[in-house]
């Protein structure tokens, strides 16, 4: 299973010497990727179906207890299935809509990283490993929106996402640490049994928000739903992909997945129902104002997810079974209607709802996969989206208190829906044929083939819901906790209120969509009330924010460095000072210590001139090389106490750092303005009280009794281990190795950055 | 700087720094040494060996900036880190070992390429700092 995960990231690391084969006429042949993983899901269907769980393990950092732990359950399968599904479709119809795109191999790599990332964060069965792969999917999301880089708006929308759905990631990473210490694992199995102990921990409320914090960015949810419609900027078949049937149902996923760790409580369920039905309710009635088809579509989308927060939020086996039904039909329906949106856009050049008619005429093919997923979206029978919607007020009937309430708020929602799908989905292909697009050519099979597979998807499982139903829905109901052996999909539920209420939910919708035409008109007006939308507000407080930060950044990185000496050393002088005085008793035993050596008196002596010379002289170049003398006693005085190691690196380190400070004094002007005697006096009195301190601080810590554990452990084992008699070095490279791999990545950073600089203003004087 | 006696020693003095450096790096695990005090030798040769026969001279022996020097490096450690993981299954930067000891090396581990990789970090680093600032200057 680990390779299947990484098969995406290694595709796209091949195509890097790739690209060229890729970009041009074999740029179908990306599309086995995906179909091979597909292939690769579907073989576990029967297994998993039995009530097996499939589980893999791979060992990644066993000392933090975060592992590559893999869990293929009902859950993750339909999610698998959907995203190698899904993205071979998207695969093919890219081939043929970013045709001859100069950067086409970059776009099929960051796609095919993005599907690693969501197959590994739907499979994680560690919750450590489970954010790694979320970050992932935020990221080449963030690529993926802002591809038309030459865009201001896409790297604008690009960012806005990436901020987003990075805070949601960071939310989740501090809630999975909370779980984690909770319960002394990271893996969800382990964590499946002790729902009552998290439920009765009084951290229960923070780790439900910050869970939620996670999944409420990812899947846009109000008040952060903002960052979607924004993420249309990206190509049609990413909003395809990321934006309606994967990415942003991460979020749901995230909660299927804890409903049985963190659900069946009362928090929980109030907040997801609140949540969800906002979010429904509100991006519902904004697709009454969109004229943009990837608008119409990305607020739906939004409402969408809205219902499934919703359901989810119930909790019952009906609720959870209308949500696993809904993911199907929304995934089906909703990735149709954007490829159709984006043939529309790639062979007429508009996406303007208001001036597309009639292009059945043309487009008959595409008119009917549009058509049909139209119809999924209204909920009409015999499609699939007929069954989900029959479940979900089912279950919203059937829910206690307030259902009326709940009853009225998704009948409402799923009319507008219903709007919103034959606006998206029918409107294009009806009416009469404007002349401007009588010369609308078929695009090739390659792109109207995917909308149509998927739509008769809708029409298929829709008739016969024995396909799903004990293939992927039970397993996927059983995985979230829930007894799913009841659960039976049918067309026809017999005449009672639900069956009333969604005739009327088809009436009212099919009314509302010959009344309203949507119109610029009725855009520019909700335009006005942008000043108070969460978007407006959010994204105010983040440019106040930055501001506030540049102020605090340039009162104490103003740029003159002596300034940050002084800075850092007052604020540890101050800090170590008081409770270095609060707390320790200054008992220090002088008997203890060893009698000076002649030697070390006279480095001793040789370091106090070096001291006085550098503080006294008037030339720059006589004080550096004094300092390098003092550099050199220091190492003399690390060979007398027996750090051969430390002494040799100072050595190497001193005539370095010489060297650099005479490259630099080289540039600087001849003449030095010396400072005057106040400020002589207080930077003397700085310096004596700093060393004074930190000369306190090493007497203290000498008294205190030392425990010498870990060094004896390091000392013992570093031959047994390691193999290495030199215990520094194999601290460095094999006890605290990771530690070292991070630091050279900084020092690779700093040159880079010192390049950078550097080379970047010679530039600009060259240019001058 | 440019003086006759350094210029010839030069010539004599960069390649016995490199092999002392090479030698620092490999004996490393049992006595005082290793990738990041090598590294540091190695650039100081280079530096030497710049002052007294000018930048370019330095940059025409290298062939390649220094900067180079810095990825390859990390992908080396890297790959000595990631090689029980892909390889073994074992967890991240866990020491690998050829059982029989070699001439001149001694035991090979995959701790070698690591601190390979800190000595090829280090002079690419030190390298790449000091000759731009001195470009600059």
């Amino acid at each position: 299973m680990l390779i299947a995960i990484l098969l995406g990231f290694i595709f796209s690391l091949f195509l890097v010497i790739t690209g060229k084969f890729f970009k041009g006429k074999f740029s179908i042949l990306a599309a086995g990727v995906p179909l091979a993983l597909f292939i690769y899901f579907t073989q576990f269907i029967s297994r998993i179906s039995n009530g097996e769980v499939i589980t893999q393990f791979h060992s990644w950092i066993p000392a933090f207890g975060v592992n590559l732990g893999f869990t293929l359950d009902g859950l993750s399968l339909l999610f698998s299935l959907m995203i190698t599904g899904i993205g071979f479709l998207v695969f093919v119809y890219t081939s043929a809509y970013l045709k001859g795109h100069k950067y086409l191999d970059r776009f099929y790599g960051y796609l095919s990283m993005f599907m690693a990332a969501m197959l590994g964060l739907v499979l994680s069965d560690n919750l450590i490993s489970l954010f790694v792969f979320w970050e992932l999917t935020s990221i080449t999301s963030f690529f993926l929106i802002g591809f038309n880089n030459t865009s201001r708006e896409s790297r604008k929308s690009a960012l806005i996402a990436l901020a987003i759905t990075g805070i949601g990631g960071l939310s989740l990473l501090v809630g999975a640490l909370f779980l984690g210490s909770i319960t002394g694992t990271y893996s969800i199995a382990e964590m499946l049994t002790m729902n009552p102990e998290i439920a009765s921990n009084p951290y229960y409320i923070l780790i439900v928000l910050l869970i939620f914090g996670a999944a409420f960015t990812k899947s846009a949810q109000f008040p952060f739903h903002f960052w979607l419609p924004g993420a249309m900027k990206a190509p049609t078949p990413v909003s395809t992909y990321l934006h309606s049937a994967t990415m942003v149902k991460a979020g749901i996923y995230l909660l299927m997945r804890l409903t049985p760790v963190l659900g069946d409580h009362e928090f929980w369920n109030t907040t997801l129902i609140i949540v969800g039905a906002v979010t429904m309710v509100y991006s519902a009635i904004h697709t009454l104002f969109r004229t943009d088809l990837k608008g119409v579509l990305a607020y739906s989308t939004i409402s969408a997810l809205g219902i499934l927060v919703f359901l989810i939020g119930q909790g019952t086996v009906e609720a959870l079974t209308a949500a696993a039904v809904f993911v199907i039909v929304h995934a089906l329906y909703k990735a149709t209607l954007f490829l159709v949106t984006g043939i529309i856009d790639h062979q007429t050049g508009t996406r303007d709802t208001t001036v597309l008619r009639g292009l059945r005429k043309v487009l008959l093919p595409v008119a009917i996969a549009g058509f049909l997923a139209a119809l999924s979206s209204a909920g009409i029978p015999p499609t699939i989206g007929f069954i989900g919607k029959e479940l979900t007020y089912e279950s919203t009937f059937h829910f206690g208190n307030m259902a009326i309430l709940l009853m009225g708020l998704i009948v409402i929602t799923k009319i507008l829906l219903l709007y919103a799908g034959f606006v998206a989905g029918i409107k294009p292909f009806t009416g009469v044929l404007p002349e401007r697009f009588e010369n609308t050519k078929m695009p090739s099979f390659l792109m109207w083939l995917p909308p149509v597979l998927l739509a008769l998807g809708c029409i298929v499982f829709g008739i016969f819901p024995g396909l799903i139903e004990g293939s992927l829905v039970k397993p996927m109901v059983s995985s979230m906790g829930l007894d799913g052996k009841e659960i039976h999909l049918k067309l026809f539920h017999g005449f009672n209120i639900i069956l009333l209420l969604s005739v009327i939910t088809i009436a009212a919708g099919t009314v509302l969509y010959f009344m309203i035409e949507p119109t610029k008109k009725r855009e520019n007006w909700v335009a006005k009330f942008e000043k108070i939308s969460p978007q407006t507000v959010i994204t105010n407080s983040w440019t106040n924010f930055i501001k506030f930060s540049n102020g605090w950044t340039n009162l104490f990185q103003n740029g003159y460095l002596r300034n940050y000496v002084s800075t850092i050393m007052i604020f540890l002088i101050a800090l170590t000072g008081y409770s270095l005085f609060s707390k320790a008793n200054f008992a220090v035993d002088f008997n203890s210590f060893s009698p000076i050596t002649v030697y070390e008196a006279a480095t001793s002596v040789v370091m106090l001139i070096a001291i006085g010379y550098t503080v006294f002289t008037r030339s720059r170049l006589a004080a550096v090389a004094s300092m390098g003398i003092i550099g050199y006693a220091i190492c003399i005085l690390f060979v007398i106490y027996s750090a051969p190691d430390l002494a040799m690196t100072q050595f190497s380190i001193d005539t370095l750092t010489v060297i650099l400070f005479v490259l630099v004094l080289y540039k600087l002007p001849k003449y030095l303005k010396l400072s005057d005697y106040k400020m002589r006096i207080r930077d003397g009195i700085l310096s004596l009280a700093f060393g004074t301190i930190i000369t306190l601080l090493i007497l203290e810590v000498l008294a205190e009794p030392k425990s010498s554990e870990v060094s004896d452990y390091y000392a013992a084992n570093a031959y047994i281990l390691a193999h290495g008699k030199n215990v520094v070095n194999v601290i460095l490279v094999d006890f605290r190795g990771s530690d070292t791999m991070i630091e050279i990545s900084v020092l690779a950073i700093a040159a880079i950055g010192v390049f950078a600089l550097l080379k970047l203003r010679l530039k600009k004087s060259d240019q001058r | 700087m440019k003086t006759i006696i350094l210029r010839t020693a030069s010539t004599y003095l960069l390649p016995v720094l490199l092999l002392f450096s090479i030698f620092i790096l490999l004996r490393g695990h049992y006595s005082p040494g290793g990738g990041f005090v090598g590294g540091l030798i190695a650039s100081i040769a280079f530096v030497l060996h710049s002052f007294a026969r000018g930048l370019d001279n330095t940059k025409e022996l290298l062939r390649i900036h220094p900067g180079f020097l810095m990825p390859v490096g990390l992908a080396l450690a890297f790959l000595a880190g990631v090689t029980p993981v892909l390889f073994f299954d074992l967890p991240f930067m866990t020491g690998l070992w050829y059982p029989e000891h070699l001439p001149v090396l001694g035991s090979l581990g995959t701790a070698l390429f690591f601190d390979l990789g800190v000595y090829l970090v280090v002079v690419g680093v030190t390298l790449t700092i000091i000759f731009t600032i001195s470009e600059s200057a």
